[in-house]
């Protein structure tokens, strides 16, 4: 840890004149691209979170139209799940 | 049904400290490049980001080729996911590539550099990829046809590799050569960290991907099962495998 500390002491500072725009500019493309990716991956999880939603309460529906004793017992783990 | 979330999270962790640890040396621990200066550091995410775009192309032709062999539809999702992940390390590369071309040539673009050029044509040929897919409604015949069409495309992106490599003259900077190259040590470190780091990215984002996918047909398998045909509303008309 003491060595990580005295190599970052004397490491020099970001020369950060005119070539630094671009570099930080090419790093937060990087970085920009990747939370896209990840926020439509999120939308995709959120649509297949619904779905399995609906899946779940179509379910429980018909078990207890048909009468089905176990579907209280369902209903509980659902929200055990939830 | 292989579940690819398994291992997933041990996956992400090993990513993001290979990533972190990259940036770490390549901002505090990389000298600064005698000739370039600066502008150099944007090398570590360039490159490394272009190396996993075309490995992710070739990847996806050879995954084509399972499903040509097999016929098994996993081989066509994987190679679908494959390429479209490519894509975006793709467009990763053009960005961080105009702007390094912008402060080192002062010019965003330049048609002369047979590299650029031809990354370029590897791009728009791979664009075409979603459009193929899209303009076939029979799924099994989309399925053949873009898996012929990755195997082709794939297998031209090395012939184009190479065939830029023994043009001359160039003007893109080369430091990866079989002979070895020349980066020092240092720098050599930080661009294998920095290269590990982006290619345990595109693994982890293909299986997010994958496991996305995956979940999303097993649930509608299960409503299918379930409740039967009618209770599933027709898919759309889409690109990707379903």
């Amino acid at each position: 840890m003491s060595t990580l500390v005295l190599h970052l002491a004397v490491a020099p500072a970001l020369p950060l004149h005119s070539a630094g725009k671009y570099v930080a500019g090419a790093y937060i493309a990087f970085v920009a691209i990747l939370l896209i990716y990840v926020g439509i991956m999120a939308t995709r999880l959120g649509r297949t979170e619904r779905e399995l939603d609906e899946l779940r309460r179509d379910v429980l529906a018909r078990q207890q139209s048909s009468g089905d004793p176990t579907a209280d017992d369902a209903d509980r783990e659902r929200e055990g799940v939830v | 049904m292989k579940t690819y979330g398994r291992g997933l999270r041990g996956l992400s962790l090993v990513t993001v400290l290979t990533i972190t640890v990259a940036f770490a040396l390549v901002f505090f621990y990389a000298p600064l490049d005698a000739n370039q200066g600066f502008i150099q550091k944007i090398f570590y995410i360039h490159v490394p980001l272009a190396i996993t775009a075309l490995c992710g192309f070739v990847f996806g032709g050879v995954l084509g080729a399972m499903y040509l062999r097999t016929g098994e539809r996993k081989w066509d999702i994987r190679s679908y996911v494959a390429i479209h992940m490519a894509l975006i390390f793709g467009i990763g590369t053009l960005f961080t590539g105009t702007i390094w071309a912008k402060a080192s040539w002062g010019h965003w673009w330049v048609w002369s550099d047979p590299t650029l050029t031809s990354f370029l044509i590897v791009m728009l040929l791979f664009a075409t990829y979603q459009p193929l897919r899209f303009s076939i409604e029979d799924p099994e015949r989309q399925s053949r046809y873009a898996s012929v069409f990755a195997v082709v495309a794939g297998a031209f992106v090395p012939l184009n590799f190479i065939a830029v490599r023994l043009a001359q003259p160039y003007v893109h900077p080369r430091v990866l050569t079989l002979t070895g190259g020349n980066l020092p040590g240092p720098m050599r470190l930080t661009f294998v960290v920095a290269l590990l780091g982006v290619a345990l990215l595109y693994v982890t984002l293909w299986k997010y991907e994958m496991a996305a996918k995956s979940t999303r047909m097993q649930v509608r398998a299960l409503r299918r099962a379930l409740l039967g045909e009618d209770a599933i509303a027709p898919l759309k008309r889409s690109a990707a495998p379903s």
